[in-house]
This record gives C-alpha cells, structure tokens and sequence, in this order.
C-alpha cells in the first residue's frame, strides 16, 4: 500500500511539475534561490557519498560543488537529493533538482525520449561481475545458470541481459531498487553474482562483510560513460554545466591545481591559462557568470587530477587506476573542449 | 412599479430542481475542464521537454530479464508481454494469498471463540501481535529474517533428497506427463459432474423424505477414487522430475523463489488476523436463540455450526471480508521491496525506467490495480447477494 502511494504521489509530482512547465531561466531560479538542488546517488562511495559528518563527497559531488563555485564562489551552496537509479530520471525531469550527477550512464534512449542532456563524461566506465573467491570462477563465461543480483532501472539490467543473451547462457535476476538491499542480498548468498559499473564495484565492495573475500572478473562487458545530466530546453543551463567539466579538465592539461593557482593567475603568460583563469577573455561572462568562475572551481575542488585522486584514486580504498580517464595527451579519453 | 409575479409557476431560477441540475452540471463541466487542463498542459509540457508520449513502447523489446514467469518470457519478447509477466505474478501471489488467509483467517476466528482457554488466547494474541505491526515489517522478517538465513545450495536442507530448501528457495520435483495423460482431467471431470448430481439429489430426496445422507464422504470417495482409476488404468503416466544441483544451482523440477514465499507468508499471516476478527464478530453477531434453538432440535455441535451458524454469520462477514481481499491485492505491491517480479516490480520499475514514460505507465498500472478491485468487489457482491437470499 505505501509503495502504492508513493507511486501516486510521484504521478501528482510528475503532472503538478510537468503542468507548472520547469523549462528555462534554471540558472535564474538557481541565482535566485542560492543554492544548487543536485541529485545524487544513495551512497557510493567516491561518487557520491556521505561522510561521517554527513558532508557529501566523491567525484559526481565535486561536479555539483563546481557549479555551485562557478554562480556563488562558494562551494557550499548545494543541496543534495539522495535518489535511487529508479527515481533519478523523474525527480530531474520534474523538476526537483537542477542537475544529476549520479553515476550515470549517457545513453542515447535517456538523451532523447527521456528529455534529458548528458554535459559530459566525469568517468568512462563499464560494466563488471563480481562473484565470491569461493566459487573459483575465473571469468564471466563460466556463469552459465547464476543467480545475479542487479539495480533495477539500470543500463545493468540490460547489459546484464545482452551479454547472457549473446553468450547462450541463462541467470536469474534478482532486482531490488535500493543498492544497499542488492548489496546486502549478494553479501547472504541470495545470488552468485553481483555486477555493476566497475568503478561501483570498486566502491560497493568496500561495503561487503569481507571485502578480500570477492574477486572482480577480467570481461568488461558495455560501455558506461557517466556524466552529469540536465533537463532538455535550457542551454544556458546546459552549457554552464558542460563548462564546470571542461574547465576541470582543461586546468589539468595546461598544469593549473588549486595549489597553484593564484601564483599561475599572477604570473603565467600562457594565454590559454590566462583565459582560463579570467585575466583575458571574457569567458565567463559568456557562460553568465563571474570571469574568475575557472579560477575559483579550480581553487576551491581543484582539478579534475586532484579530484580523481583524492575521491578514487589509487591512494584511495577505491584504487583505481587512471586508465581511460588519464587526458587525451597521457593515453587516455578524457579530451576538453578548449576553452577560448 | 413592479409587476407582481404571476401566480402558481416561479421561475425557472427559483425552481429548486432546476437549480439542482444547473448546479450539477456546472460542478461536472468544471471537473472536466480541470482533467482536459491537466491533460493538455501535460501533454504541451511532455513535448516542450522532448519526453516520449503515447503507448508504443507497449510494441518494442523489452531486452531485460525476470526470475520468474507464469508464462514463457525471454528477454526478446515485447514490454507489453513483460507486463503480462508483472500481471500474472501479481495475480498469483494474491490469488494464493487470499486463499491461505481465508483458511487461517476463519481457523483463528473459531478459536478464538473457542471453549478451551488456550486456544482462544492463542489465537487472540496472534490477532493482536501480526495486526499491530506494519505489514512491510512483517515481509522484512520473512524474507530477511527467515529466509536469508537458510543455507546456500551446496548446503540446502534435503527432505528425501527430493524437496531441496535453501536461500535460492524451494525446489521439488516437477510432475511430467506422459500420454495418455488426458484420461485423468477427463475423470476429474467425470468425478465433479457426479458429485454435483449427488448434492442434487441428496437435497431433494432431504426435503422430500427428510432422510439424511453422507454427502460429503461420498462425494469425497468419488473425487479421489475416479481421478485413482483413470491413473491406474492407463499406468500412471507421470513422471517425476527430481531436481538437481548443478553448476550453481538446482535444475529441473519446480522451483519456488524466496522473494514469492515471503510474500506469500506475509500477506496471508497479516491478513489472517483481520479476517480472524472478522469471522468473530461474523459468528457473535449470529443471535443466541438461532443456537438455542438448533441445540433444542438436537442438532450436534458441528451441525449447528455448519448448518446453522456459519452461513447466517458469512452474510454479516463476507463485506468486511472483501474489503480484506481488496487490501491484500493492492499490499501484494509491496513485492518490489523484496524483488518479487511483481507488475509493480517489472512494470512500473524496470519498464517505467528502460522508456521513461512515467505517466503512462502509472496509468496503466494504477488502471490495473483498479480493474482488479472492481472485479473483486463484483464477485464478492454477486456471492453476498447469493447468500443472502438463503435468508427465509
Ligand atoms: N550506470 C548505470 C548504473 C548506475 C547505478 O545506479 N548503479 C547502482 C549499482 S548498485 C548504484 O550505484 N546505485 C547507487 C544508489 O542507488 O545509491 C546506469 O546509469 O544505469
């Protein structure tokens, strides 16, 4: 019955939003509020993730804290909405949040009948098996007939099926919606396989009762490009999203950190970092807000390197290595667009 | 000065019917107007932001998978099959669950009422325990308490290493048939149509002759010695199907899933103590002197159960009743919390998300949850009217 209920009253958010017509002028709205209303997920960590404090953290966080730096200089004018894989494309949709940034994956169904916008790509990923060292399976082939435990409403779900499918095997799904209960029910042996993204592997093993105990298979079995996504019908929106991104990435390539940065706006006579940092140029201005906007993002969460590192680095429980998501100029995919 | 009204009719504004009307009619077209602005406005919205509409998704792949299907579902069948899939499992868990409540339900209801001190506060602390907690908490307990719990297959607990229970769930062998199998629904048939003729003639020959016969034995005595002889005669064609462990799990034979027992046990358990209670007040409402009169006939304890208490009390218990069959149709969508492939789970989860058309698919499946209701409610009518009728 409660569930009945929520589902109606996300039928009356859906039409009472729909019908109030969220479209245009969100950067207004967010100017006028003074905060930005970021979706995020329910807790994975170095993605995004409570802390003991309760203070939000991870890589999809730092997006969020970006856009907020960029309108407000000030990294804290954010508020978080924790959702799980099935509610996140609603509540964006609705209206409830200004933008997601939420592991999720740029799929062309989301970016066209689900009105959505992908800015960009924080984390190439894909998608992975997990299974317990026990079972001394060695890969995914041999997995004919397993019970795999999944999110529901996930490009997983589907993935999952595609490669069985291909594969001639057969499984059992087990679907839950919270990533906790899909955790947990893999964690008591209700299914042989968990399987995700493989960076939420990384970071929803550290969950597991015994985290040495599960081995990650070697098949990388789809594409996931997550990136943060905004509604249709707002470039402005849009546009200052895409750029916090870039603005990261571009500040990497060109060796600006938040270490350096104010020394690099004093001194450097590179004119791309000159534009960067809003001493020539007026880019910002162009995207609708300060000029300094690059060099307080970069200042206040630092570039995308630093923020790689501290969230999943190698350093971090999470290790992973910088692989597809070194720069282009380091043998990897993440390429910004140049900032000019 | 004004013209005096002319007498006898007022005017038609004065009319107290007309007004009547008018109002309605008003009240009616305002209600409209806010659906068709709703709609609209939706629909112009849905466009602006470039989100799907309409109900063509129903026709495209669904691509995904389900752990279990009343029907065949591969991951190449359409969403429109998929919601059959969510329909069928949703039917299932409430159509078993209504019928184990209904037995447990009417068992707690006579023991509570029951002589013996025990039993009655038995049966009154279950009512007052399982109707107190949240339902969600109860399937919670099931499924996370109880059934994680059991082992995995390797250790499954073993009845006649035939029936295997683990934390994938139960599995028993699988009848299969053979030829010649039809004799036996062909003699189940037979068997149904001769007890029914047997009611019919026992009834007639009790109100003509006042002579009473065993019905019930012999009706029992045919449905399961005519069904025997079939079976017999054409050497039991059926064979089991044990099931095996292999490779991660158990294969063949029929496989009952953790997620659909704990439903199951939940809804059935919770709403057996409402029905207990209704059965009680059912039975108490029955008056005093309809069992002093049976006992003064000399009718025994269970014949004036039977004969004369049960069916007064099923006319004051069958409302109440259907509204718990109602209650637990629309509580078995609580299955999406603990993944039973349930059309809430299936449909207005995975195919809701795979399309993003929120709108229609709630519809739908609200529409569903309202079909079901209705048809319920309609039984349970017509069988309330039918019963009430015995009434002389
Ligand atoms: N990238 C995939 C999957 C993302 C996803 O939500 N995965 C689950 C895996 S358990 C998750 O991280 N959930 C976290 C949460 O709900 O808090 C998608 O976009 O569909």
């Amino acid at each position: 019955m409660y569930r009945f209920i929520r589902t109606l009253a996300f039928l009356a958010a859906v039409c009472t939003l729909v019908a109030a017509g969220a479209e245009a002028g969100t950067m207004d709205d967010v100017k006028k509020k003074g905060f930005v209303r970021c979706g995020v997920s329910q807790g994975v960590p170095g993605f995004s993730n409570p802390d003991a404090q309760g203070n939000w953290t991870g890589i999809d966080v730092d997006i969020c804290r970006g856009v907020a730096v960029a309108l407000f200089n000030d990294p804290t004018k954010v508020k978080y909405l924790p959702l799980s894989a099935k509610e996140r494309f609603t509540a964006l949709q609705s209206g409830e949040v200004d933008v997601l940034s939420r592991n999720t994956t740029w799929t062309l169904v989301r970016d066209t009948a689900l009105g959505l916008n992908f800015t960009g790509v924080t984390y190439y990923d894909g998608q992975g098996f997990m299974v317990t060292k026990k079972l001394n399976v060695k890969s995914a082939k041999q997995l004919n007939g397993a019970s795999v435990c999944v999110s529901i409403g996930t490009t997983t779900e589907l993935n999952l099926a595609d490669y069985f499918r291909a594969n001639n095997m057969s499984y059992k799904p087990v679907t839950f919606e919270k990533a906790d209960e899909v955790i947990a029910a893999y964690d008591a042996g209700r299914c042989d396989v968990f399987t995700t993204d493989r960076s939420g592997l990384a970071a929803q093993r550290l969950k597991l009762k015994n985290p040495d105990g599960h081995v990650v298979l070697p098949e990388i079995i789809s594409k996931e490009p997550l990136g943060p996504v905004v509604r249709h019908g707002d470039d402005q929106w849009f546009d200052l999203v895409k750029w916090v991104l870039y603005a990261m990435l571009e500040a990497e390539e060109y060796g600006v950190n938040s270490e350096n940065v104010d020394q690099m706006k004093a001194t450097s006579k590179d004119p791309v970092v000159k534009r960067i940092l809003g001493v020539e140029g007026d880019m910002g201005k162009n995207l609708g807000v300060d000029n300094a906007w690059a060099h307080n993002i970069i200042k206040k969460i630092g570039n995308y390197g630093e923020i790689y590192e501290r969230n999943v680095g190698p350093r971090t429980p999470l290790k992973l290595e910088r692989g597809m998501n070194a720069l282009w100029n380091k043998g990897g995919l993440q390429y910004p667009m140049p900032i000019r | 000065m004004p013209e005096p009204a002319p007498p006898g009719k007022p005017p038609a504004w004065q009319d107290p019917r007309v007004r009547a009307l008018v109002f309605q009619a008003l009240a009616i077209a305002a209600a409209l107007g806010v659906v068709a602005f709703i709609f609209t406005n939706t629909m112009a919205n849905l466009r602006r932001q470039g989100i799907a509409s309409g109900f063509d998704f129903f026709g495209t792949t669904a691509g995904f998978g389900v752990s279990m299907s009343l029907i065949e579902y591969a991951e190449h069948h359409t969403y429109f099959r998929a919601f059959l899939v969510g329909l069928l499992n949703t039917m299932l868990v409430s159509a078993i669950g209504i019928v184990l409540a209904t037995f447990l339900g009417f068992t707690l209801g006579i023991m509570r009422l029951s002589r013996n001190w025990l039993v009655a506060k038995l049966a009154a602390a279950y009512v007052e325990i399982v109707r107190n907690l949240p339902l969600l908490l109860q399937i919670f307990v099931w499924y996370f308490g109880i059934l994680r719990q059991l082992p995995g297959p390797r250790q499954s607990v073993s009845v006649l290493d035939a029936v295997f229970l683990n934390n994938r769930g139960l599995f028993s062998p699988e009848p299969v048939l053979k030829p010649g199998f039809t004799a036996i629904p062909i003699a189940v048939a037979v068997a149904l149509v001769a007890v029914f003729a047997l009611a019919r003639w026992a009834r007639q020959r009790r109100e003509q002759t006042g002579q009473h016969f065993h019905t019930f034995y012999v009706s029992l005595a045919i449905l399961v010695g005519v069904p025997f002889a079939a079976a017999a005669a054409t050497g039991f064609p059926l064979r089991w199907q044990y099931p095996e462990l292999q490779g991660f799990n158990f294969v063949g034979g029929m496989e009952l899933i953790p997620e659909l027992v704990a439903l199951v046990l939940a809804l059935s358990t919770y709403t057996a103590a409402f029905i207990g209670e209704i059965v009680r007040a059912g039975i108490l409402g029955v008056s005093r002197g309809q069992l002093e009169a049976a006992q003064a006939v000399g009718l025994t304890r269970g014949q004036t159960l039977r004969l004369v208490i049960v069916p007064q009390a099923l006319r004051i218990i069958v409302p109440p009743l259907t509204s718990q069959y109602l209650n637990l149709t629309k509580n078995s969508s609580l299955a999406a919390a603990i993944a039973y492939p349930d059309l809430v789970l299936i449909f207005a989860g995975t195919v809701l998300m795979q399309t993003g058309q929120a709108i229609e698919v709630i519809l739908v499946t609200m529409a569903v949850y309202l079909t079901f209701s209705l048809l319920i409610s309609l039984f349970m009518n017509w069988y309330n009217r039918r019963i009430a009728l015995v009434e002389r």
